[in-house]
């Protein structure tokens, strides 16, 4: 560690033992373990499951947007023949959300409604055609209460309180204010100060796969849930907090998921009211969301105004910021106290910044809830930022590139905020995307209506506070290694696509010197997998990957006793590699893993170990800064090339060059593909996406209306992995699947700008807006 | 339009014979009465291609398609793909063209009649064949190296 030597003792924790990469499996560019499962379409999802006597559930959904419940009316549903039974928000009254501060939703709507779409009641039928057919004939009187759509509307004292428990003057889920060091003799300080507003649309996951939830009494009174969920653990908790079940009486399952992208972080009316109604009805009982009904389930990217004002020296530094944001967060809480926390503290990242105000309002509207995306949070302010610099740039004479070069932070720094920032590629990124780009030479010379514009971005690797305090691992790996030579590895991680099933049995199989393939992984099963918090703030490569090394490197441990004493050497002259145990010094002096195994378990008997993580504490100046810090930051880069028709107004984007530190890189080509997945949706963002509403209404419910890019869409994109081995990571490995949306919107907006002269300051940048900023630019 | 029909269907070399609700989509009825769980449910309306399979060796979208309609017909699943589909199939696992696979299956058999017709088709072909199926994981990069692969290769036997 002898580049770590200067930095401080929090920077250079050694989480795991070992030499790295002694198993040669680290940065090989295997297919997945469990990739052929997926791609011959073997891989079982939630709705792929069938029980005998299994009913399905079709929710009614309220068609007012703010308004109470006067009667429901569900006879001529039950009259229908084929119809078993129904369950009613009453039924349900117990409040949940993952995050305990903010539980302020039941499974279905009771007494009032809150957006159009909200769930009322569910009628359970023998088939899905019936139960929808019932759901339809359900009569739901309502009396009609001011919806509170807007910012400015939920900001007024005036309307009414959307919850009307809230003791809040308006309709505020959360205000966070926070300051460090001297923000206005930082302004007072510089010689270029830049301020101003910018929108960030609301937009939505699209996983492919809708939410879904097949329940099934068990005669011994428990329950399984079989839950398409990014977080296990959480729809664990809450299922049987709201089912008034003890929690080992509730067996979660989570099949395969078709994707998440942040969209089934929480628990959903499905798992609630599906493991109700097989409780109630005594039978399973399957319900799949329909395309439309996951448009509001939603959970998608806040909405959020915000205005942005930095202070600059001549040199480029940046000797002050000072940010407000609003973000429109729908009618409950799910993550947006979280939200309001992320608006705001990555902004220190990744330049250096002394002097920092923000203060952010996650509010409560009548539209279906927002929560976390891909990014969560951080994506919006990120284009005020990474625009507010190529500004200053400009202003200031500056290359854009070298300033963001000049002022990033160093690798062992803390930022003003108490980020314990402990390895940065941040330098590195930004070269390797200039230099691809011809970003130097080209940048401001592609002549009108082409341009090209870069952005640079920083991400956390999982919270270093859990969202329920406590001192138990945040993620847990169990192993069982059989006499086979098989290693059995059980998680309660949860594969969304990101392919963390493949990163466990690769850091497994790294020290156990065998092959993933070599190992069987179990995920995401209560019964089975110990806990691990779930597939969300880009943790589980960083959090489940050390938890997984210590687990192999207990294994490990008893395999090396048995084979150095039987060979009569000391355990640690051993290597493990190429499925043998062998002396280091004489490599030819060995035994098969498989022997290993067996000596092992003669000399102490069957195999089997478990492991943990949770962060080390590293302490905080600031007392009350829970939301923010990681373990670890990820660092991004990247240029977008655009040319814009000034005919139409239709923006193309060329190509992006993306360049992440993702620590290092356990599997090269599924880095690449979290890179280049996040770059996807970014030009979704940038271009395409936005949830429009008229009035309350939301206009685009289908993806007929809410247009993703197909692949005549996505551009070409160049990808570059920079590798920093982070002290604390897995074998130094960091995020990949959340840090690189970052910085896709911002470039594409610098590469507008450099290709019509004009700040687009509110994606999507449709051609409706680009003419109109076009045609004002003329006049 | 009767309320119920005898549908007569060979899908994947097995010939089937069964009544079905003259109202049953064919997505319906290969995941429901066949057990087929490989073509997937993504939007029902016919924009995401999640549930393509080949009708007479055509790909089509089995949500907006009738059984009834294709009564008669020979279809193809993922389930029934073999030696022709292999190459594409080691492509995908090289390439980690699948992330979360909910699309996959879909893309495999778009792909497949693609070079069943053009074992070299070009670029345009691929991003053509590729423009009726959504996929939300991977931003189309590994899918086309691993088309594009299959096509090289598929240039060379020629």
């Amino acid at each position: 560690m002898s580049e770590n030597d200067n930095r401080p003792a929090w920077a250079t924790y050694p989480t795991h033992t070992g030499e790295p990469a002694e198993g040669g499996v680290l940065g090989r560019r295997d297919a997945k373990i469990d990739g052929r499962a997926r791609i011959v379409g073997a891989a079982v999802f939630t709705d792929d499951l069938k029980l005998p006597r299994m009913v399905f559930g079709k929710f009614v959904r309220s068609t007012q947007a703010h308004a109470r419940i006067v009667a429901v009316d569900v006879s001529a549903a039950l009259a229908l023949p084929g119809v078993v039974g129904f369950a009613t928000g009453a039924e349900l009254p117990k409040k949940y959300g993952v995050i305990p501060v903010a539980q302020d939703e039941t499974a279905m709507a009771i007494g009032k409604v809150r957006y159009i779409g909200e769930p009322i009641v569910c009628i359970a039928a023998v088939d899905e055609e019936t139960a929808h057919r019932a759901a339809r004939a359900v009569r739901v009187t309502y009396e009609p209460l001011t919806p509170v759509l807007t910012i400015e509307q939920a900001l007024d004292p005036k309307m009414p309180h959307i919850h009307e428990a809230s003791r809040k003057p308006s309709n505020i889920l959360r205000r966070v204010f926070q300051e460090y060091g001297d923000v206005d003799a930082g302004f007072a300080a510089s010689d270029l100060v830049i301020e101003d507003v910018y929108e960030y649309p609301g937009s939505t996951h699209v996983p492919l796969e809708a939410h879904v939830a097949l329940a099934n009494p068990e005669p011994d009174g428990k329950l399984t849930l079989w839950s398409s969920t990014q977080n296990p653990h959480y729809v664990h908790r809450d299922v049987a907090h709201v089912l008034g079940m003890r929690e080992q009486d509730v067996r979660l399952i989570k099949p395969a998921i078709g994707a998440g992208y942040g969209g089934k972080c929480d628990p959903f009316c499905t798992d609630i009211v599906a493991g109700h109604l097989a409780r109630k009805l005594g039978r399973p009982v399957k319900i799949s969301l329909e395309r439309e009904e996951v448009f509001y389930a939603h959970r998608g990217r806040h909405p959020t105004r915000m205005w942005l004002k930095m202070g600059f020296k001549r040199d480029g530094s940046i000797t002050a910021i000072d940010f407000k944001a609003w973000a429109d967060g729908g009618a409950y809480a799910s993550y947006g106290v979280v939200t309001s926390y992320y608006l705001g503290v990555f902004m220190p990242l990744p330049y250096r910044l002394e002097n920092y105000r923000f203060e952010s309002h996650r509010l409560y509207t009548n539209k279906p809830p927002c929560g976390p995306k891909r990014g969560h949070g951080a994506v919006q302010p990120r284009l005020a930022l990474e625009m507010h610099i190529d500004r200053a740039a400009l202003q200031l004479g500056l290359d854009p590139a070298g300033m963001r070069k000049a002022n990033c932070i160093e690798a062992g720094s803390e930022t003003c905020n108490g980020l314990k920032v402990t390895s940065v590629g941040m330098r590195e990124c930004i070269d390797a995307v200039v230099a691809a780009s011809g970003y130097a030479e080209r940048h401001g010379r592609l002549g009108p209506g082409r341009g090209l514009g870069l952005a640079a971005s920083a991400y956390m690797c999982g919270a270093l506070h859990p969202v329920y305090q406590n001192e138990l691992s945040q993620s847990s790996v169990q192993l069982k290694v059989d006499r086979s030579g098989e290693v059995t590895l059980f998680s309660g991680t949860a594969d969304c696509g990101q392919g963390s099933i493949h990163m466990l049995a690769a850091l497994c199989a790294e020290r156990l010197g065998i092959e993933p393939a070599d190992v069987r992984v179990i995920e995401g099963d209560t019964a089975l997998t110990p806990v691990d918090l779930g597939s969300y703030s880009s943790r589980v490569t960083f959090m489940a990957g050390n938890a997984c090394i210590s687990a192999s490197d207990r294994v490990r441990e008893r395999l090396a006793s048995a084979v150095a004493a039987k060979l009569g050497v000391e355990s640690s002259a051993l290597s493990f590699r190429g499925r043998r145990v062998f002396v280091t010094s004489e490599p030819e002096r060995g035994v098969s893993f498989v022997d290993a195994v067996w000596l092992a378990e003669e000399m102490i008997g069957p195999i089997g170990e478990v492991g943990g993580y949770k962060p080390h504490k590293i302490g905080s100046r600031f007392r009350r800064q829970s939301v923010g810090p990681s373990p670890a930051y990820s660092f991004t880069a990247q240029v977008a090339e655009v040319s814009v028709d000034p005919e139409t107004g239709i923006v193309t984007i060329d190509k992006i060059w993306v360049a992440h530190d993702c620590g290092r890189a356990i599997n090269r080509t599924i880095v690449e593909g979290q890179i280049e997945g996040c770059v996807y949706m970014g030009v979704g963002e940038a271009l395409y996406e936005e949830q429009r509403y008229r009035g309350a209404m939301m206009t685009s419910p289908s993806l007929l209306e809410y247009k993703i890019p197909t692949v005549h869409e996505t551009p070409e994109i160049e990808t570059f992995i920079i590798e920093t081995h982070d002290p604390n990571g897995p074998f130094g490995a960091k995020e990949a699947g959340e840090g690189p949306q970052l910085s896709t919107v911002p470039a594409i907006a610098n590469a507008l700008y450099d290709a019509t002269g004009v700040w687009f300051r509110q994606p999507p940048f449709t051609p409706d807006r680009v003419l109109a900023a076009l045609s004002r630019k003329v006049t | 339009m009767p309320d119920e029909i005898v549908l007569t269907l060979t899908v994947n070399g097995d010939k089937h014979r069964r009544l079905i609700p003259a109202s049953r989509t064919l997505l319906d009825f290969l995941r429901e009465d066949l057990g087929l769980t490989g073509s997937k449910h993504g939007c029902d309306v016919g924009d995401c291609g999640a549930c393509t399979v080949r009708v007479g060796g055509v790909p089509r979208l089995a949500c907006i398609t009738l059984a009834a309609e294709v009564d008669g017909e020979e279809v193809q699943t993922i389930e029934g793909i073999g030696a022709a589909e292999a190459p594409l199939v080691a492509a995908f696992d090289k390439h980690v063209a699948s992330q979360c696979g909910y699309c996959t299956p879909g893309i495999i058999l778009s792909l497949s009649h693609l070079f069943e017709q053009d074992p070299a088709a070009d670029d345009a072909a691929i991003r053509e064949t590729l423009g009726s199926n959504i996929c939300r994981c991977t931003g189309y990069t590994k899918i086309l190296a691993a088309a594009r692969e299959v096509a090289a290769r598929g240039g060379q036997t020629r």
